[in-house]
């Protein structure tokens, strides 16, 4: 399967060469390979691996620490409902029932169509509108049975699909650092002295 | 978007004429736009602080004792002249990572108001000698992702951040790094770990306080997104109008997110160390009160590792140095209501759940204890509990937390607080946070566990003999 | 230092030790010294704490919090964990109270939740540190009435090691180990909190030589060695404390044996040598001498094939031939003790013979080892290493995880002077690449180049020198380190030259005489010049460089004599073959690469009627009526130390100094002649022939679990070579010079520089040996497709 695409290969360089460790572009660029293939292929790890100088079984033990990222496909929409408390004071429990019921799988699976994986979340910070729940990351609050069918529905129709890009984007706008704009990386191995500004030299 | 409410707007914003430090521009639709950011006073701030020297911006900030917002309330200006001299270079880590279950306001901060953090975190780095800023942003939060992104590249473009900074011969760049859903790495080591592209484990300290040891191993400044946004306003007002709100050891305002059962539940900025509990949750500025006319049984007052408060404790004022002594903690400003049909064990249930699951993994008794807390309760809570059960929870939680633990005084039951904090076997804060809240429930309430759990017969051997 | 002034005749002030800090350890005070960590501190005055992930070769993690103690504070006592906490002057440290016990049993009961107790079929059983601590630290029971963590039991995660998840307390000590020390971190932690388990990415084995270690640091049974599964209960085994002489860097170890049989290796900690690490192939070559192949009877060649005598026939029959008065020659010697060593030049010596060496042609001259030497612990110390040597990753590889943890953890810069990348070139400073011949030049470079000749000049340099290319001759090594040492005159050198004991055989009486070296032994054995030769654990069949010249040395000699513990392709050609004691078989003393003399012990008895080296050299002197008067080790370590004292002193001591004592020769420099080496052709490749860990050696190739780790041969050379060549990855080319052609497989590395081509030594496959010829100083080859 996929290593990244010349394409996200450039924006790998771009983004390791903002960080005065390469290791350190890690993540970001596990999401770049997310976004490219729906999940985490073991391609793209060891293509990881490559570029940031680590092992394969690194990029994998830092990869698999966190949970976005997927090892095998899911749905073109995650919908990941909250269950901890301020949800569940607010009924998650019974939103999630309804929401298994509605798509006919349990938590962590995926509707026969592909089109929809469900899981159950913990916190999304967003206490104050519970329950809550997250497609691809975008918001959904005070859910009620009605309105989870709604973005079913929704969903299913592609009415959503200008909003909610496909599993594994999750920001469309990336940072860009101009070439003259930029202050530049500060590796501990460049960087011996104070900075100029502390010793007065900045004044307007 | 079209289920349910609309992104950021809560009730609560923009009510009342209370001091608004943070939330100034949350009541305008384009509050996120450099136009309108500057066009509201945006970067004023900023320009302030490099007509100073760094020291003298520095000390001002010292002086307004600009509480850490992120959960253990260390003051902004002391933690960064704690940096070793003459070790360069030095980082800037914005911890904007929210997670803690409860907790939601560093999320609004960044999608209402991405410019304010830039330019705060633009003074910090100003002040404080540091040479870059790596802002990292908790993998879930897409448009406070996209938001972030988009002010950077404004703001890049317009010249606030990077070479040259206002032609002032500042130079600094802003990294946007977004993280990958794991609670634990919004603990301050972890997310250094985290940034270095490891697995987000905790580091041990000593020896490694970040601001002595920390990203690449310089001496490193770890500060919440919250605590950032206010330096701009204190740059245009001073110290003096900053302290001159709230009490001393408290100044200034604070995000609290009232959640749960209550009427308006919702994001406020309050003054700090004088509003009390009582007024957030019932006053008609605030949350108005208990929905549905229901009684209010318990609170959690700072978030999901805080030890829970009863009706007893709500004339308690946001000030860290009475809730300790009470038996909580106030943290990252996340009240979660319940009231009187609140299942306690099972919502006890929903916070150990949570710490259990997110443990990196990294010490045997969260790692080992939290699952264990976890199996036992959701044992109860399914009824298939025994009395035994109740004083195993207590058992695994001195192991996590050896001694007492903090929790509220009660008049109905006649006992006394014992005054936060505690001891911990651990690392970190995720392993006791998974005890706090079984032991909130069960000292706290222990009837309604009572009530769930099968008495535990003992079959003498014999009889077991004889049945056969 | 104080500066107070002290008067003549006042009592000299003793200088305070700035470090020297004094603690409390449940009330004993103790001196300590300041970054020190308390459960050091407690070890050393024999205070246990009990620990799982705490290692005091690795850096400290914190992780299993077993080690808990309480610690006097400003706020009461508080719970520290004793491995990361250092020590402070006044510390009050407690490790014995009730709230130390509880957190001790507490930690115990939770790592026992999820362990699964399968103690009776588990390979550590009996000597787990998890148990023994349950037992002496634990509650007593476990109260966990959950379902247990279930994996899949264990599973292979290497050739050589089998983890079991279930067994496993995650105490970073493997993947700590692999990523810290041995620098493969080809395992790690995956998933998080209650899953987290140790694994390796998928279709990416464990493949470090150094994979071993892990099994021996793991505190349950979650990782365990193939070759030692299931073989013994700890109750079973019996150890004694030897020296590994698998390579010269002579690891401490402990050899372990179970019913007579050797069942396990495992590594000492010697803070001088290998702080308890070993390589896998020292770990695991076991094996061989537990072989079914190994010689058990003396064989005498009759009608033209080998047939099974006694001893006396057989040793009768040698010692006429050596009466003969025919030249005798003695090759080989450095798989043996000093003893054997020793015993062989004195026999040598009573022939008269002026023939004998123990390298093979692979090595350097023994007049290194009368540079002014360095020792392992010099070299890491120094401020500059500069490396004219092999792959020390591929061929000592302890001493490569020295140097590693020095370049890595404290500042030392290594100045790397090599054909194509090493295991170490990540680790230095400045890599310098060099086609064979050309190290003078290098040299010459990094001389001319301001920052590295400024680094130079810092002072504190050690030259770590050896044989890096086998088709290459020796004196442009030779040439190039004297280059260096009269630009650097104050460095010292440590001769890396590979074979177990080559520096005692060398020291005690096997080095070459007059310059006749192997090379010129075999050569006056073609031209008929050798009466007897005897070779003496070597197989100069396989091992020899330019293996026309054996195979018409072996073919030349009137009589061969082979003294060995298999029958190797030269002992099949001898027409006298004598079953050799092997390691583990024989007491004695070893010195390693820096002239340590240490003890290695008999643990198992010699197979069949097999003998240690120095006992058939007697029993020969005995018959060709000069009889040494040696009945015993302890005899001929006195006749040693009559003629080699430090030798002699050393062996002495080794008993009791563990460390083992070393016995340098060190002088003065003596210059080597600069060698000129013709230009490449720019059609050709300049070749590189050198060793790779695992190969056709008979102690990996004789032991089941390493037989088939050797890579193979191939020929490596840069992307843009191959394509030049025109040859894809993995396709055949004929490999050509005048000499000789060979088909080998081609690899393309962005390791080799373009214009070099990288053989691996002795691998399964086609020989390369035909193209090397001894007289030439380098060798070409031309590469082209089939
Ligand atoms: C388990 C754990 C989780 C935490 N999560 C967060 C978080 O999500 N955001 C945050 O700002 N601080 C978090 N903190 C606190 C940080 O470690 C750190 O104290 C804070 O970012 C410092 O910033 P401040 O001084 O500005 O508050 C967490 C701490 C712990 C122990
Ligand atoms: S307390 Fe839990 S989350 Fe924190 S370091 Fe230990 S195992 Fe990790
Ligand atoms: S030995 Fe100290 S925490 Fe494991």
């Amino acid at each position: 399967m996929a290593r990244l695409t010349e394409e996200n290969v450039r924006l790998a360089q771009e983004i390791i060469s903002r960080y005065p460790r390469p290791r350190s572009a890690m993540i970001p660029l596990l999401h770049l390979a997310q976004e490219q293939d729906g999940y985490v292929t073991e391609d793209a790890m060891a293509h990881i691996a490559g570029l940031v100088g680590a092992s394969p079984a690194e990029v994998y033990g830092t990869a698999s620490f966190y949970e976005m990222f997927k090892f095998h496909p899911v749905g073109r929409y995650v919908i990941n409902i909250c269950g901890t408390m301020s949800c569940a004071l607010a009924g998650a429990e019974d939103l999630m029932h309804h929401a298994e019921e509605k798509l006919g799988v349990r938590m962590g699976g995926t509707t026969d169509d592909g089109l929809i994986t469900l899981e159950r979340a913990e916190c999304q910070a967003a206490c104050t509108e519970a329950p809550c729940l997250q497609t691809n990351y975008r918001y959904s609050f005070r859910v009620t049975a009605e309105s989870f069918d709604t973005l079913v529905d929704d969903l299913r129709a592609g009415r959503l699909a200008d909003e909610i890009p496909p599993h594994g984007t999750v920001a469309r706008v990336r940072q860009h650092i101009p070439a003259d704009k930029g202050a530049g990386v500060h590796a501990p191995e460049d960087v011996k002295s104070a900075p100029a500004w502390l010793d007065g030299k900045a004044a307007l | 978007m079209s289920a349910g409410g609309t992104n950021s707007f809560a009730p609560g914003f923009y009510e009342g004429d209370r001091p608004r430090i943070v939330t100034s521009r949350f009541g305008l639709e384009d509050s996120h736009t450099l136009a309108r950011f500057v066009a509201t006073g945006g970067y004023e701030g900023l320009r302030r602080a490099l007509g100073r020297p760094a020291g003298e911006v520095h000390d001002e900030v010292r002086s307004a004792t600009v509480l850490g917002r992120g959960g253990a309330g260390f003051p902004a200006g002391t933690k960064w002249g704690l940096t070793p001299q003459e070790v360069w270079p030095r980082y800037l880590v914005v911890n904007g990572d929210e997670s803690e279950p409860g907790t939601y306001k560093d999320r609004l901060l960044m999608e209402r108001d991405p410019h304010q953090l830039i330019e705060g975190c633009l003074i910090a780095c100003y002040a404080a000698g540091l040479s870059q800023c790596f802002l990292y942003i908790r993998g879930e939060m897409a448009l406070a992702q996209e938001r972030v992104a988009t002010a950077l590249n404004d703001a890049y473009a317009a010249g606030y951040v990077g070479r040259n900074i206002l032609g002032s011969g500042f130079s600094v760049d802003i990294v946007l790094h977004w993280g990958a859903g794991a609670y634990v790495v919004g603990e301050e080591t972890a997310l250094i770990e985290s940034l270095e592209g490891n697995r987000g484990m905790p580091r041990l300290k000593p020896p490694y306080f970040p601001a002595a040891i920390g990203l690449y191993g310089q001496p490193t400044i770890v500060n919440n997104v919250e605590t950032l946004a206010n330096l701009p306003w204190l740059m245009v007002n001073g110290a003096e109008a900053y302290t001159a709100i709230g009490t001393p050891t408290s100044p200034g305002t604070r995000m609290v997110a009232v959640s749960g059962h209550v009427k308006r539940p919702g994001v406020y900025e309050i003054v700090n160390g004088t509003t009390t509990f009582r007024d957030l949750l019932f006053g008609e500025e605030f949350c108005g009160g208990m929905r549905d006319g229901r009684t209010l049984k318990a609170f959690v007052p700072g978030g999901g590792s805080a030890p829970w408060f009863l009706p007893d404790q709500l004339d308690l004022p946001f000030e860290a140095s009475q809730v300790g002594p009470a038996g909580s903690m106030l943290g990252s400003g996340a009240v979660m209501v319940m009231d009187d049909t609140t299942d306690i064990p099972r919502a006890a249930l929903t916070l150990t759940r949570f710490y259990a699951h997110e443990s990196c993994g990294k010490c045997t008794p969260c790692r080992e204890g939290g699952t264990w807390l976890e199996r036992i309760l959701s044992r109860i809570v399914d009824g298939k509990g025994t009395d035994a059960d109740l004083d195993q929870l207590m058992e695994v939680g001195q192991s996590i937390c050896p001694g007492a633990f903090p929790h509220a005084s009660s008049e109905r039951l006649g006992i006394n607080a014992t005054p936060f904090p505690y001891r911990m076997n651990t690392i970190c804060f995720v392993g006791p946070s998974a005890f706090a809240p079984v032991h909130s429930a069960l000292t706290l309430f222990r009837e309604e566990f009572d009530a769930r759990v099968t008495r535990r017969i003992h079959i003498p051997v014999s009889a077991v003999g004889a049945a056969q | 230092m104080s500066t107070t002034e002290t008067n003549a005749g006042e009592t000299p002030e003793v200088p305070v030790d700035p470090n020297a800090v004094s603690i409390s350890i449940n009330g004993r005070s103790v001196a300590a010294r300041k970054g020190e960590l308390i459960i050091a501190a407690a070890d050393r005055e024999g205070e246990y704490i009990p620990r799982f992930c705490y290692h005091p070769r690795m850096s400290s993690v914190g992780m299993c919090r077993q080690c808990l103690v309480e610690v006097e504070g400003p706020r009461g006592p508080m719970m520290v964990v004793s491995c990361m906490t250092p020590v402070a002057d006044g510390q009050v440290v407690r490790t014995e109270t009730e709230q130390v016990k509880r957190a001790q049993e507490g930690m115990i009961e939770m790592l026992l939740a999820n362990h699964p107790l399968d103690c009776p079929v588990c390979d550590t059983g009996g000597e787990c540190p998890l148990q023994d601590q349950a037992f002496s630290h634990g509650p007593g029971e476990s109260r966990f009435v959950e379902e247990k963590r279930h994996y899949e039991k264990p599973i292979p995660i290497s050739d050589l090691v089998f983890l079991d998840r279930e067994r496993c307390i995650l105490c970073d000590r493997c993947t700590r180990f692999a990523r810290e020390v041995a620098g493969d971190p080809l395992i790690s932690f995956t998933q998080r909190g209650n899953n987290t388990q140790v694994m390796t990415f998928p279709d990416e084995p464990f493949a470090s030589y150094f994979s071993g270690n892990t099994v021996q640091i793991c505190p349950v049974g979650a990782l365990t060695a193939q070759p030692y599964r299931f073989k013994a209960r700890p109750w079973d085994l019996e150890q004694r404390e030897s020296t590994c002489t698998t390579c010269s860097v002579g690891c401490r170890t402990v050899v372990q044996s179970s019913r007579d049989e050797l069942v396990r290796y495992q590594g000492v900690d010697s803070d001088p040598v290998n702080w308890g690490w070993m390589c896998d192939r020292g770990r695991f070559n076991f094996q061989s001498v537990n072989s079914e192949d190994r010689l058990g009877t003396p064989l005498m060649r009759r009608d033209g094939s080998l047939a099974a005598t006694s001893w006396s026939v057989a040793l009768d029959a040698v010692a006429r031939e050596m009466r003969s008065g025919g030249a005798v020659a003695v090759l080989g010697g450095s798989r043996g003790t000093n003893e054997d060593a020793f015993m062989w030049g004195l026999l040598a010596d009573a022939v008269g013979s002026t023939m004998r060496d123990a390298q093979m042609d692979d090595g350097l001259p023994s007049s290194v080892f009368s540079l002014p030497q360095a020792t392992i612990d010099s070299a890491c110390a120094a401020g500059t290493v500069v490396l004219l040597a092999p792959d020390l990753k591929e061929e000592l590889p302890v001493l490569h995880i020295r140097l590693r943890d020095a370049a890595t953890r404290h500042g030392l810069r290594i100045i790397e002077i090599a054909s194509h990348d090493t295991g170490l070139t990540p680790h230095a400073w400045r890599s310098v690449r060099c086609e064979p011949g050309a190290q003078q030049d290098a040299v010459r470079s990094v001389l001319a180049d301001a920052e590295m000749s400024a680094q130079l000049a810092g002072g504190n340099v050690v030259v770590v020198v050896g044989r890096a290319n086998l088709a290459e001759s020796a004196a442009t090594t030779m040439a190039a380190l004297d280059g260096l040492l009269s630009a650097v005159p104050a460095a010292t050198v440590l001769p890396v030259l590979r074979r177990g004991n080559v520096r005692g055989a060398l020291g005690l009486g096997l080095a070459p005489v007059d310059g006749n070296d192997t090379a010129s032994v075999l050569e006056a054995a073609a031209g008929g010049k050798v009466a007897c030769l005897v070779l003496l654990g070597a197989d100069p069949l396989s091992d020899v460089a330019d293996a026309d010249l054996a195979r018409r040395g072996i073919a030349g000699a009137r009589f061969v004599v082979a003294v060995d513990t298999f029958l190797t392709r030269s002992a099949a050609q001898a027409d006298v073959v004598l079953p050799a004691a092997a390691y583990g078989e024989k007491d004695g003393t070893t010195t390693n690469l820096e002239g340590r003399v240490s003890n290695v012990v008999q643990k198992i008895t010699p197979r069949g009627t097999s003998r240690a080296d120095w006992m058939v050299a007697a029993e020969l002197l005995h018959l060709l009526g000069k009889d040494a008067g040696v009945a015993t080790l302890a005899d001929v370590q006195r006749l040693m130390s009559a003629r080699f004292p430090a030798f002699g002193a050393a062996a002495a001591s080794v008993e009791v100094r563990r460390n083992g004592v070393v016995v340098t020769s060190g002088g003065a420099r003596q210059p080597a002649p600069a060698v000129s080496v013709t230009p490449r052709s720019s059609y050709d490749f300049r070749l590189v022939v050198s060793r790779k860990l695992y190969d056709l050696a008979v102690g990996t190739a004789q032991s089941p679990s390493m037989a088939n780790l050797a890579p193979g041969a191939a020929v490596l050379v840069h992307p843009l070579d191959a394509e030049r060549v025109g040859a894809r990855d993995g396709a055949n080319v004929k490999v050509s010079n005048s000499h000789s052609s060979v088909v080998l497989p081609v690899v393309s590395s962005g390791a080799v520089p373009r214009g070099t081509a990288v053989v691996p030594f002795n691998q399964p496959g086609a020989d390369v040996r035909g193209l090397i010829r001894r007289g030439e100083p380098v060798t070409d080859v031309r590469i082209e497709t089939v």
